[in-house]
């Protein structure tokens, strides 16, 4: 047996195609390493310094700018008094951080069993609407079953927001994308109602502003860095640490996150090994609503205290998550990085700067960060194409081989 | 046919990061002739061929056609040699007709529109010279893969190709396809044209080659006329020892009847019955054998009792217990042990390693997890205790499974059936696409899986595999068994029950 077990494996001929969203994705991860999400953020920010440079302004000076707006400088002399421009700049992106770990992880979460969540904002905004009404509906109630109550309760609204789309798709096919982008247009309209003239969460006291109650102030998060009034870092921040944690731990080392992870890697096979394919649809795309609503409790709780029919277009968090989890590769450790990043951008390029700030031009501060966010989105749209077209140059396979003859062929 | 090659490659040498995939072989074509080349997988075929159809560059060789010394650089400059290659996997377009994916690339123009008659005509003329059947105005998506495989010789013959390269064309070939086949390749070779035909299958290369050239990890072995060759001489060359083309058994010590289907009535996603009345026992202890042509309500009847498919009546027993096949975790659990047909579409996650594969049924239940949490090293351990036992090569038990040869994902796959100690084990085209070392072992540990009391259905395509392994032979037409046989039987007269020429008797002497 040992001579005929020698037999040349190698040239390994590996068998099979990556058949999934979640398994080309992987292939295509294992050809570029880590390499490449930093090579994909990388050219975002050289094309967003072309950018930056076309209106006239020095780049390197403007990213330097964004930089210390952000307050990683603070790293470089830390304390912990808020007082410090740098300290207080920090605590602002880690602020945004927060939201963007768990809006990233709802993106990822749907993604490892094969599903495309693009309605992060959706459910986002639904738990953070739950969290609203509960933060001040309950006022004079003890301040831990107060938070306990509204977290829970948002959290759990995200995940049914989401968990519609997951029946759908388990039941009808329709497409997640498609439902969830819907779903998202639903929960903004939900909230112009909910927010708007007599609308059942708008403010008691003044009938004339679109803008809900602040919840009470037993239903604030501790802030554990800065001042509450100058919007400090609350200890929500922890929670979304924990979450990426958890992410982790529900992913690889639960039986709920073996069946997630064989589903999107390849359903027929999940089927064959006697998991249920559409209750991991369904569980999956709960779970990611989960961390959106919980997001937007987070936020609503930790520093927002209201919310109103005009912060409604404003907010971009979940579609930011979209990008968090694409350059994070929907890993916990990625999503954490990718979030630290774009919370950066995202505050380094508005109120970081506007301090007086004239290395960029006041029209591109903010939108800046969206610039990089698309260039991030289509780079690792592309980075999956180069790739293969660079594998297919690279290494003739089987069909890799058929696929270079029929190039070749073609043009006449 | 002369003497004289057309076509020579001379010390071809072509090295990947860490392996030698060619290391100075020698090959050469005559007119009019079909040279095959043998070789399990991963021994260099492939390689070889790639090089001459010019999509990979040799370190070292040269490779003369007419006597005369080329390089190509591409496969459009082999084209314009006049040397063609029919992949394994077809690269037709589906939504175009059968004549305009033939003249793809140097169509005839009418000013500046495709001319379709002439193209029509010409794809005509060629089918027609050749004996190559196929209706030049049809659509590709709605013409059969025999078909497909005709219309990519075409397109090698209409861009003049003289030397035409077939890899493995009859891994997706019926029978009956494989045996239209030999008929083109031999009125090709009558035609003057020469013939590359890549194989590991030792009887169809006997079959239809004039000479045949057998490579081992990357080296020529030898070059032989078929005169003389025998299935166990090529066989000792490919593989390098003496192999057991024979499955060596007993006699069958049948035990109690541990699958029993009863008035079976199953239909496919369309509504249209593919299994219809059918009922089957299978001992403890014995192998029975479906044959059937494909698409015969096989892959239903699996389905079915695995529970991965909703039976519409009919009952399904196991080890006396019925079950209503309502979900494939209820047939796990009543002891259906199942080696899919297709392992990289169904018995296998690619992207998980071996360890996560092995429990990819008992990932739920002690040790590999307690209340929902895993024991990722419970599972490895299990993993590269299998890995021992059944001999699996090319990675521990973290390796990914996608990146094991098929013969080693195969027996991933009957490792894990067989360790959970199924009352029934379910074989689908268990060797398909293997290598006779593979095979080898993989029939002899069914044999041994039957010997252990298990009763095994198998379900095959290969009449060969059934012939050797079975106890019993059932023969499958159209939802329906409609033959049954023990003893002595010849392969012609369970071929005339496949096609359905038998049916007429059985149902007389049931009436």
């Amino acid at each position: 047996m040992s001579e005929v077990a020698s037999t040349p494996e190698p040239p390994e001929q590996p068998q099979g195609d990556a058949a999934t969203l979640a398994s080309s994705v992987a292939a295509k991860q294992r050809a570029g390493g880590v390499i490449v999400p930093v090579l994909t953020a990388v050219i975002a920010f050289l094309i967003g310094g072309l950018v930056v440079l076309a209106t006239g302004h020095n780049p390197l000076a403007a990213y330097h700018d964004i930089f210390n707006g952000a307050g990683l400088n603070w790293i470089f002399h830390p304390t912990t008094d808020v007082a410090n421009t740098a300290a207080y700049n920090l605590s602002q992106t880690l602020l945004q951080t927060t939201s963007l770990i768990l809006c990233g992880l709802a993106v990822a979460f749907a993604f490892r069993c094969g599903m495309f969540n693009i309605g992060g904002q959706g459910q986002y905004f639904i738990g953070l609407y739950v969290a609203n009404w509960l933060g001040w509906s309950f006022a004079g109630m003890s301040p831990l079953p107060h938070v306990l109550i509204a977290v829970v309760c948002a959290t759990a609204a995200g995940a049914a927001w989401a968990g519609i789309a997951g029946v759908l798709k388990a039941t009808t096919g329709a497409h997640e994308v498609i439902t969830t982008i819907m779903l998202n247009w639903i929960a903004i309209w939900v909230g112009e109602w909910l927010f708007g003239d007599g609308g059942p969460l708008q403010n008691s006291a003044n009938k004339t502003v679109p803008i809900s109650n602040d919840i009470a102030a037993g239903a604030r998060l501790p802030v554990f860095w800065g001042q509450q009034q100058l919007q400090g870092l609350h200890v929500g921040f922890f929670v979304a640490i924990a979450a990426l944690v958890v992410f982790y731990l529900i992913l690889n080392r639960t039986t709920l996150g073996y069946e997630v992870r064989a589903v999107g890697f390849n359903p027929d096979a999940a089927a064959y090994g006697g998991i249920s394919v559409r209750k991991n649809l369904i569980r999956a795309m709960a779970i990611s609503g989960a961390f959106a609503g919980l997001a937007g409790a987070l936020d609503m709780l930790g520093y927002l205290y209201h919310f109103g029919q005009s912060d409604i277009p404003v907010s971009q968090v979940g579609f930011l998550g979209i990008a968090v989890a694409l350059l994070g590769r929907n890993t916990a450790v990625g999503v954490g990085i990718a979030s630290l990043l774009f919370g950066a951008l995202l505050f380094g390029t508005t109120h970081g700067l506007s301090a007086g700030s004239s290395s960029i031009d006041p029209s591109l501060a903010g939108n800046l960060t969206y610039i990089i966010q698309g260039l991030v989105v289509l780079f690792v749209g592309a980075d999956v194409l180069v790739l293969s077209v660079w594998n297919a140059r690279k290494k003739v396979r089987r069909r890799g081989g058929g696929s270079a003859a029929a190039r070749a062929e073609a043009p006449a | 046919m002369t003497e004289e090659p057309v076509l020579e490659m001379r010390g071809i040498r072509k090295e990947f990061p860490g392996v030698v995939a060619n290391d100075d072989v020698s090959f050469d074509v005559r007119k009019g002739e079909v040279h095959a080349l043998l070789g399990e997988n991963g021994a260099g075929k492939s390689t070889l061929m790639t090089i001459l159809y010019g999509l990979y560059k040799a370190d070292a060789g040269e490779i003369l056609l007419h006597g005369k010394p080329v390089v190509f650089g591409s496969a459009r400059d082999a084209i314009n040699a006049g040397i063609g290659m029919v992949h394994q996997h077809f690269m037709l377009i589906p939504v175009m007709t059968v004549a305009e994916n033939i003249v793809l690339g140097m169509e005839p123009r009418d000013k500046i529109f495709l001319d379709e008659r002439a193209a029509e005509s010409r794809v005509a003329a060629l089918s027609e010279q050749f004996g190559l059947a196929v209706d030049p105005s049809a659509l590709v998506s709605t013409i059969t893969v025999g078909q497909e495989q005709r219309v990519e010789i075409l397109k090698a013959l209409f861009r003049g190709a003289d030397i035409l390269i077939l890899d493995e064309p009859t891994a997706v070939l019926t029978p009956q396809e494989a045996g239209e086949l030999f008929g083109i390749v031999r009125s090709l070779k009558a035609d003057g044209k020469s013939i590359i035909f890549i194989s590991h299958k030792l009887n169809e290369v006997l079959e239809i080659a004039d000479r045949i050239t057998v490579l081992r990890r990357g080296k020529k072995v030898e070059t032989v006329p078929r005169e003389g060759a025998t299935e166990e001489s090529l066989a000792r060359a490919m593989v390098g020892r003496e192999v057991l083309l024979r499955v060596e058994k007993t006699p069958a010590q049948v035990g109690d009847v541990l699958l029993s289907v009863k008035d079976l009535h199953v239909v496919d996603e369309r509504g249209i019955p593919k299994v219809r009345g059918l009922s089957l026992d299978v001992h403890a202890g014995e192998i029975v054998g479906v044959a059937g042509v494909d698409g015969n309500g096989q892959t239903e009847l699996i389905e079915a009792i695995t529970g991965l498919r909703r039976i519409e009546s009919g009952t399904i027993e196991v080890a006396g217990k019925a079950h209503g096949a309502r979900s494939p975790r209820e047939m796990l659990d009543a002891g259906v042990g199942h080696i899919p047909e297709d392992r990289q579409r169904r018995g296998l996650v690619l992207e998980f390693s071996i360890g996560e594969n092995v429990s990819l049924h008992d990932y739920s239940k002690e040790p590999d997890s307690k209340w929902g949490w895993l024991y990722p090293k419970r599972m490895l351990e299990r993993a590269g205790r299998l890995i021992k036992e059944f001999d699996v090569r090319g990675g521990g038990p973290e390796t990914r499974a996608g990146a094991l040869s098929g013969g080693n994902q195969q027996k991933v796959v009957v490792a894990r059936e067989v360790d959970r100690d199924p009352k029934v084990l379910i074989a689908a085209q268990p060797t398909r696409g293997l290598d006779v070392g593979a095979i080898e072992f993989l029939h002899r540990r069914l044999v041994g899986e039957r010997d252990e009391g298990r009763a095994i259905l198998l379900i095959s395509l290969e009449l060969d595999e059934i012939f050797s392994l079975s106890d019993r032979i059932l023969v499958m037409y159209e939802g329906e068994i409609v033959g049954e046989h023990t003893g002595e039987v010849s392969e012609q007269e369970i071929g005339l029950e496949m096609v359905g020429a038998g049916k007429k008797d059985t149902e007389e002497t049931a009436a």
